[in-house]
C-alpha cells in the first residue's frame, strides 16, 4: 500500500542514533548479534529461531499426512528425513513419533516463544516507549536456555528408540515407561520453562514499571495487553508444569511411582513402587495446558487488533471490553482444564462443573469477536498483505471457538474425545489463528525491523494460496471427527468403521503437501526484502502506535526523542487533525477544546 | 496512462475479490455439512458409505447425535451471521468504495450489554440443557451385576465373563483373550472397565460411548444395545506404538444365542483351546 515515508514528526536530530550501534560500544560481532542484551536483537534471534523450527514441525506433519493417505506406503523423497526405516516406510512407532513430536516442536518451540520470545521482545518496549527490558541479562537468558532445550529436543531423534512418542501430553503411566527420549523430552520442556518464566516476568515488570509519560495502563496498544495477561497466566501456571515434570522425570529415574499405581507393569518393566495415579499427571499438565492455549493466542489476538484497527483507518471498537474480556479469558482460564478428561476417569459430577465453566469462557471470546467486526464496521479497510491476514485470523477463530462449544458439552464429547473433531478444533485455533496471525505480524512489523518493506503482491499470492489450502486440510477435520474418526492411529482404516474415509484423507494429505510447498513463496519474500526490500521511513502504515515513531530499525535505546504520550492508540479518523491518523505522541492541537477525547469507550456508536 | 488504467481496474476488482472470497468461508463451511453424506458418491465403490455418524445401535445414542446435531444449527446460524457480517463489512467499507467519513467510533455500550447477554444465555441454556444426558451416561450406574469386565492390556481387550455362579473374581469366570466382546441386546448391561499396564480408551462408536481405562482403578459403563450384529471396538487412547491395532468386536446377540456362546466357552475352557484373534 502506501510506502510514503512518514511523516516524521519528530526531529531528525536522531538520525545519528539508528547507527550508533556500530560504533558507541567497542563490542565485537558476538556481543552484538549473539550474547546481545538488546531485546531487538533477542527478539529477532527468537523469531529467526522458530521460523527455522516451524519449518522442521511442518516436516514432520509432511510424514504423518503421508502415513495417514498412503499407509505403510515408502514415503518418496522425504521418508528418510523423517525418521523412516528402510526405504521411507513409517513404522508405527515412528508415526506415533511424529505426532508426538509435530505438535512439542510447534507448539513449544514455534507458537509460545514466536508470540512472547520473538514479538513480546521487541515490541514490548517500542510499544510503551521504553529503551529496553527492565532485567536486559535475564532477556539474553531467556533466549539461551532454549538453545538446552533445542539440543534436548533434537538430539533425542538420535538415541536408541527415538525421539519421545507419548503424545505431547506425555500421559502416564504410558510416559514412565518410554524408552530414553522421552527423558530428553522431559528435559527439554523444563528447559521451555524456565525460558518462558524469565521472560514473562521480565515482561510484567517492563511493562508495570517502564512506561513513557503519559502511557496509562489503558492507553496500551492489546498487543501488550495480549503480552501481559500471557505473561501473568505464565508466571502461574508454568511452575505447576514444572513441577509435574520433574515428578515424571523422578518416575522414569528413580521409579518414586508418582504417576504409578501399585504393581503397575508396561513394556516389560515393572514399577517398583506404586501408590501414586495415573490421573494426577493429567490434572497438573492440563492445569498448566489449558492456561497455555490462551498463551498461545492471547497475543496473537492483540496484534490481530493492532493491525485491525491500523488498516481499518478507524478506533478499535470497545477497547475496554477488549481488555476486560482478555482478562476474564485468563481468569475463567484457570478453572477449565478439565475439559480435557471428561472421559478420562475423573468424577463426573466435576466433569459437569468444567462443562459449565467451559460454556462460560467461550463469552469472551465471543466478545472480541463482535467487537473485531464493530471496528471493521464503517471504516475504510485497507485490504494489505497484513490486513488481510488479520481478517482472517477473525474469520478463523468464529471457527475454532464455535467447534469449541461442541466438544464443551459433555455428552458430545464422549463421542468426539480423541477424534479428529479435537485436531480440527486446535487447528483452526492454532493454525488458521494463531500462525496466521504471526505471519500477518511479520509483514506488518517487518519494516520496523529491517527498514525494508516486504513485498505486497507477493505477500497475497502467498495468503491466499495459504489461506485457501489450510482450509482444505483442516475443515474436512470437522466431517472425520463426525464419523469418530480417531486421532494418533498409525492405520485407522484397518476397523471397517473408518474405511471410507480414506479418500477425503489423501485429498487433505495432497492439500496439505501444497501448503507446505507454497511457504516456499514467504520464504523468498522474507529474506529477498531483507536485503532489496524497498527502503521505507518510520511510519510506512501510516499507524499511531509509538513503536512507528522510532527510526526504522530503532538504534540502540530505541527512541531519538523522549516520548511523551498524550492518547490511545486508536486515534484513527479523528475530527481533531487533518490526516486520518494521530499518533500517540502529537500534541494535541492547541486549539482543540477537548484533550480527553479518546478515553471514552461508551461513546454512542 | 495505460498503467494507472490497470491500476484503476485493480482497485476495483481486488477488494471486491478479497470480499468474495471470505464469503466462500461461510459457503463452503455449510456445503461442506450439507454434501458429506454424499461425498463418497464419487469414490470406488470399497470407500461407499455415507461420510455422517456411525450407524447407532445404542438405546441412549440419539439423545447424544441429537445434541450434536441441535448445536450444529445452532452454531451454523451464529457462524452464517458472523462471517456474512464479516463479508459485507468488507466488500462495503473498503477504502476506495467508501466514499463517507469513516465512522469515528470508539464503542457502545449497549450493543456491548446486547453481544454480551445474547450468547451468555444461550451457553447457559445449551450448558444446562445437556446436563441430564451426561448424567445418564456417566452418573446413574444401574444397581445390576456386571456382566463382563474388560481389560485393556498393551494392545489387546480381554473379557472375563462370571460363570454359573454370575459373580466375576471366582474360579469359575471365562476369561477370553480372543478380542470378541458378545453381549446381549434389548437389556441394561453394566461392564467393569479398567486396563492392566496404561491408559487405553474403550471405544464403541457405535453404541456411542467412549470410557479411558485406567491401571489400578476399576470404572462401570452401561447402555442398552437395541439390535443384534457386529461392531468394531477401538482403543482411542494413545497406548504405545501398537495403539493403532488394538482393535476388538462386539458381538451383539440375543440373549438366548449369549447364553449359549457363554456354555460354549466354558466347554473350550475345559479343553483349554485358545481361540484365534479376529481378522476383521
Ligand atoms: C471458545 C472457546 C473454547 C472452548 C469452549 C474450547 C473447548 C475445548 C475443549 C472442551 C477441549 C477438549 C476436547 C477433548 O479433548 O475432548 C479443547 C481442546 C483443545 N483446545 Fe480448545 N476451546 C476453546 C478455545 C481454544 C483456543 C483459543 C485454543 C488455542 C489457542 C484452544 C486450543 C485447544 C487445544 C490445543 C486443544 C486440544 C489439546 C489436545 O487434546 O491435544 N482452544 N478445547
Ligand atoms: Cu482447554
Ligand atoms: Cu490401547
Ligand atoms: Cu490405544
Amino acid at each position: 500500500m502506501s510506502t510514503v515515508p512518514a511523516a516524521d514528526s519528530q526531529t531528525n536530530a536522531g538520525k545519528a542514533l539508528a547507527g550508533h550501534d556500530e560504533h558507541a560500544h567497542t563490542s565485537s560481532f558476538l556481543k552484538t548479534y549473539v550474547f546481545s542484551l538488546d531485546h531487538k536483537i533477542i527478539g529477532l534471534q527468537f523469531l529467526f529461531s522458530t521460523l527455522i523450527w516451524f519449518l522442521v514441525g511442518g516436516m514432520l506433519a509432511l510424514g504423518i499426512r503421508w502415513q495417514l493417505a498412503y499407509p505403510w506406503r515408502p514415503m518418496p523423497i522425504l521418508g528418510e528425513l523423517v525418521g523412516a526405516a528402510e526405504g521411507g516406510q513409517i513404522p508405527p512407532e515412528v508415526y506415533t513419533m511424529l505426532v508426538t513430536m509435530h505438535a512439542t516442536v510447534m507448539i513449544f518451540f514455534v507458537i509460545i516463544p514466536v508470540l512472547a520470545g520473538a514479538f513480546g521482545n521487541y515490541l514490548i518496549p517500542l510499544m510503551i516507549g521504553a529503551d529496553d527490558m527492565a532485567f536486559p541479562t535475564l532477556n539474553m537468558l531467556s533466549y539461551w536456555f532454549m538453545w538446552p532445550a533445542f539440543v534436548a529436543i533434537g538430539s533425542s531423534f538420535f538415541v536408541d528408540g527415538g525421539a519421545a512418542q507419548g503424545g505431547w501430553t506425555n500421559y502416564a503411566p504410558l510416559s514412565i515407561f518410554a524408552g530414553q527420549g522421552q527423558t530428553l523430552w522431559l528435559i527439554g520442556l523444563t528447559l521451555v520453562g524456565i525460558s518462558s518464566m524469565l521472560g514473562s516476568v521480565n515482561y510484567m515488570t517492563t511493562i508495570i514499571q517502564m512506561r513513557a509519560p503519559g502511557m496509562t495502563m489503558f492507553r496500551l496498544p492489546m498487543t501488550i495487553w495480549g503480552m501481559f495477561v500471557t505473561a501473568v497466566l505464565q508466571a502461574f501456571a508454568l511452575p505447576v508444569l514444572t513441577a509435574a515434570g520433574f515428578m515424571a522425570l523422578s518416575d522414569r529415574l528413580f521409579g518414586t511411582g508418582f504417576f504409578l499405581a501399585e504393581g503397575a507393569t508396561a513394556n516389560n518393566a515393572i514399577a517398583q513402587a506404586g501408590g501414586g495415579q495415573p490421573l494426577l499427571w493429567q490434572h497438573l499438565f492440563w492445569f498448566y495446558s489449558h492456561p497455555a492455549v490462551y498463551i498461545m493466542i492471547l497475543p496473537a489476538m492483540g496484534m490481530v487488533s493492532d493491525i485491525l484497527s491500523c488498516f481499518s483507518r478507524k478506533p478499535l471498537f470497545g477497547y475496554k471490553p477488549m481488555v476486560y474480556s482478555l482478562a476474564g479469558i485468563a481468569g475463567l482460564g484457570f478453572i477449565v482444564w478439565g475439559h480435557h478428561m471428561f472421559v478420562s476417569g475423573m468424577n463426573p459430577a466435576l466433569g459437569m462443573t468444567f462443562m459449565v465453566s467451559t460454556m462460560m469462557i467461550a463469552l469472551p471470546s465471543a466478545i472480541k469477536t463482535f467487537n473485531w467486526l464493530g471496528t471493521m464496521w464503517g471504516g475504510k479497510l485497507q485490504f494489505t498483505t497484513p490486513m488481510l491476514f488479520a481478517i482472517s485470523f477473525v474469520s478463523m477463530f468464529i471457527i475454532g471457538g464455535l467447534s469449541g462449544i461442541f466438544m464443551a458439552a459433555t455428552p458430545v464429547d464422549i463421542v468426539i474425545h480423541d477424534t479428529y473433531f479435537i485436531v480440527a478444533h486446535f487447528h483452526y485455533v492454532l493454525f488458521a489463528g494463531t500462525a496466521m496471525a504471526v505471519m500477518g505480524a511479520i509483514y506488518f512489523w517487518f519494516p520496523k525491523m529491517f527498514g525494508r518493506t516486504m513485498n505486497d503482491s507477493w505477500g497475497k499470492v502467498h495468503f491466499l494460496l495459504t489461506f485457501v489450502l489450510l482450509n482444505c486440510v483442516f475443515y474436512p477435520m470437522h466431517i472425520l471427527g463426525m464419523n469418530d474418526f480417531p486421532r494418533r492411529l498409525a492405520d485407522p482404516y484397518h476397523y471397517g468403521t473408518f474405511r471410507h474415509l480414506l479418500p477425503i484423507n489423501q485429498f487433505m494429505s495432497w492439500c496439505a503437501f501444497i501448503l507446505v510447498s507454497v511457504q516456499i513463496i514467504f520464504v523468498v519474500n522474507f529474506i529477498w526484502s531483507l536485503f532489496f526490500g524497498p527502503r521505507c521511513g518510520r511510519n510506512p502504515w501510516h499507524a499511531n502506535g509509538l513503536e512507528w515513531q522510532a527510526p526504522s530499525p530503532p538504534g540502540h535505546g530505541n527512541f531519538d526523542f523522549q516520548p511523551m504520550i498524550y492518547r490511545g492508540p486508536y486515534e484513527y479518523g479523528s475530527p481533531e487533525v487533518e490526516v486520518d491518523y494521530y499518533p500517540q505522541t502529537q500534541p494535541p492541537a492547541a486549539s482543540s477544546p477537548s484533550g480527553e477525547s479518546n478515553e471514552n469507550p461508551t461513546k454512542e456508536a | 496512462m495505460s498503467e494507472s488504467q490497470t491500476n484503476e481496474q485493480q482497485r476495483k476488482w481486488l477488494p471486491n475479490f478479497w470480499s468474495v472470497l471470505f464469503l466462500m468461508v461461510p459457503i463452503f463451511g455449510v456445503a461442506t455439512f450439507a454434501l458429506a453424506p454424499y461425498l463418497n458418491d464419487i469414490a470406488p465403490a470399497y470407500f461407499k458409505r455415507p461420510v455422517w455418524f456411525p450407524k447407532d445401535v445404542s438405546e441412549h445414542g440419539y439423545v447424544i447425535d441429537n445434541l450434536f446435531m441441535f448445536i450444529l444449527w445452532l452454531t451454523g446460524i451464529v457462524f452464517v451471521i458472523t462471517e456474512g457480517l464479516l463479508f459485507y463489512f468488507m466488500w462495503k467499507y473498503e477504502a476506495n468504495t467508501n466514499t463517507k467519513k469513516v465512522a469515528y467510533s470508539h464503542g457502545s455500550h449497549s450493543l456491548e450489554v446486547v453481544w454480551t447477554i445474547i450468547p451468555a444465555v444461550t451457553l447457559l441454556f445449551i450448558a444446562i440443557y445437556q446436563m441430564d444426558a451426561w448424567a445418564a451416561a456417566k452418573m446413574r450406574a444401574p444397581d445390576i451385576p456386571p456382566i463382563v469386565e474388560v481389560t485393556g492390556r498393551q494392545f489387546n481387550w480381554d473379557f472375563r465373563y462370571p460363570g454359573p455362579d454370575n459373580e466375576l473374581y471366582t474360579s469359575d469366570d471365562i476369561v477370553r483373550t480372543d478380542g470378541r466382546l458378545y453381549l446381549p441386546v434389548g437389556e441394561e448391561v453394566l461392564l467393569r472397565i479398567t486396563s492392566a499396564d496404561v491408559l487405553h480408551s474403550f471405544f464403541l462408536p457405535n453404541l456411542r460411548l467412549k470410557q479411558d481405562v485406567i491401571p489400578g482403578m476399576a470404572q462401570n459403563m452401561w447402555f442398552t444395545a437395541t439390535e443384534t450384529g457386529e461392531y468394531d471396538i477401538v482403543c482411542a487412547e494413545l497406548c504405545g506404538w501398537g495403539h493403532y491395532k488394538m482393535k476388538a468386536r462386539i458381538h451383539l446377540v440375543t440373549r438366548p444365542q449369549f447364553e449359549a456362546q457363554l456354555e460354549e466357552f466354558r466347554k473350550e475352557k475345559n479343553t483349554m483351546r485358545v481361540a484365534d484373534r479376529p481378522q476383521d
